[in-house]
């Protein structure tokens, strides 16, 4: 493979990814910032005036202001790293999943190998991530390259669909 | 001190087609005296109406939000004064009734009942704050709340309410949150 082509393969770029979102619909990010996806996804959605970007304090504040979205038929997405995702289980729970919303998280799995999946890394916090997502019930992809962003826009449209949440859980580290 | 439910009855009988957001005891009160579809009942995690209510005032900017939260509830989220200072919908009024205690959950004390809840709205930079400690003064400010440009944050000082098991099961009905879709066309 030449190295032109292993650079197609390999990488994840965040453009790829913000391409994804928007495609999806999604206006308003609303982010706790994660080292993970900070230079790639955080930095140039915050200066993207295609969306509304609102940053908050916790985790679990995001819950409750995507729901309040769904009112006014706006699509959000939730940009976290993994730990606020642990963090905000409670409002996963009792809002995204027991009223059945399409609340969209995309989770910033920081430390995670490269290659290597989730619930198989060294990393206690991020194997445990998955099996959480599965006793939930929640929808889950993990994107590591450009080749697998198209999955981004199609779990958005997913929740949308059938007004449930999903996560996208970013392994690789996008590039700015 | 104020009586919840009296001020809750002043305030029903002054609405239109504002949305309002309420929580635990201060929900109980307000739909016993109003139901309406454009009621909405924060559930699912204490502490997040306002949070709720953000959302609502982005996604229905031609709709007053006006948020029913307590004292105790805010405590669990209270970062979100610094999100809505920062947000700063113009179609955005937050009250707390403050009585100093877990009411829905056996009347424990919160940690610290002096708290200055207009205080930290204000370091939160939400400039449009009051506070309000008998009837008639919450009653002058009805007006005030409806219309002024938003953020507003009033801290209200109530009694304690009724102690014990109040039933949420109707109030967080599905159907509930379909009928407030539907008000709104969505």
């Amino acid at each position: 493979m030449s190295e032109a082509a292993s650079d197609t393969v390999e990488k994840l770029r965040g453009a790829t990814v913000i391409n994804e979102i928007k495609k999806s619909g999604i206006k308003h990010i609303l982010s706790v910032p994660d080292l993970h996806t900070s230079k790639g996804l955080l930095h140039p959605i915050s200066v993207d005036p295609d969306f509304t970007h609102i940053r908050v304090c916790k985790e679990d504040e995001c819950l409750g202001i995507a729901a309040g979205l769904t009112y006014g038929n706006l699509r959000s997405l939730i940009l976290i790293q993994y730990t606020g995702f642990l963090y905000a289980m409670n409002a996963i729970r009792g809002v995204a999943i027991e009223q059945k919303l399409p609340v969209c998280m995309m989770i910033g799995l920081l430390g995670k190998e490269p290659g290597v999946p989730p619930n198989e890394s060294r990393r206690f916090g991020l194997r445990i991530i998955e099996p959480i997502l599965d006793v939930l019930g929640i929808p889950h992809t993990c994107i590591e390259t450009d080749a697998d962003t198209p999955r981004i826009s199609a779990a958005i449209e997913e929740a949308w669909r059938t007004s449930r949440p999903t996560a996208i859980l970013i392994g690789g580290r996008p590039e700015a | 001190m104020i009586d919840r439910k009296k001020a809750l009855e002043l305030l029903a009988a002054r609405i239109t087609d504002e949305i309002v957001v309420s929580t635990y005891s201060t929900a109980t009160d307000w739909l016993s005296i109003i139901d309406r579809p454009l009621n909405y009942f924060s559930s699912g995690a204490m502490g997040l109406a306002s949070s709720h209510g953000l959302g609502l005032a982005l996604a229905r900017p031609e709709r007053r939000i006006i948020v029913l939260d307590g004292d105790g509830s805010l405590l669990m989220n209270l970062p979100t004064l610094v999100t809505i200072g920062r947000v700063a919908p113009r179609n955005f009024t937050h009250l707390v009734f403050c009585n100093g205690t877990y009411e829905a959950n056996g009347g424990h004390s919160i940690p610290n009942p002096s708290v200055d809840f207009e205080g930290h709205a204000r370091a939160a930079q939400i400039k449009k704050t009051f506070t309000v400690n008998d009837l008639d003064a919450f009653k002058d400010r009805i007006d005030y709340f409806l219309h002024e440009e938003g953020p507003v944050f009033g801290s209200i000082k109530v009694e304690q309410g009724i102690l014990g098991p109040r039933s949420y099961k109707d109030m967080y009905k599905g159907e509930r949150r379909a009928a407030l879709r539907s008000a709104l066309g969505v």
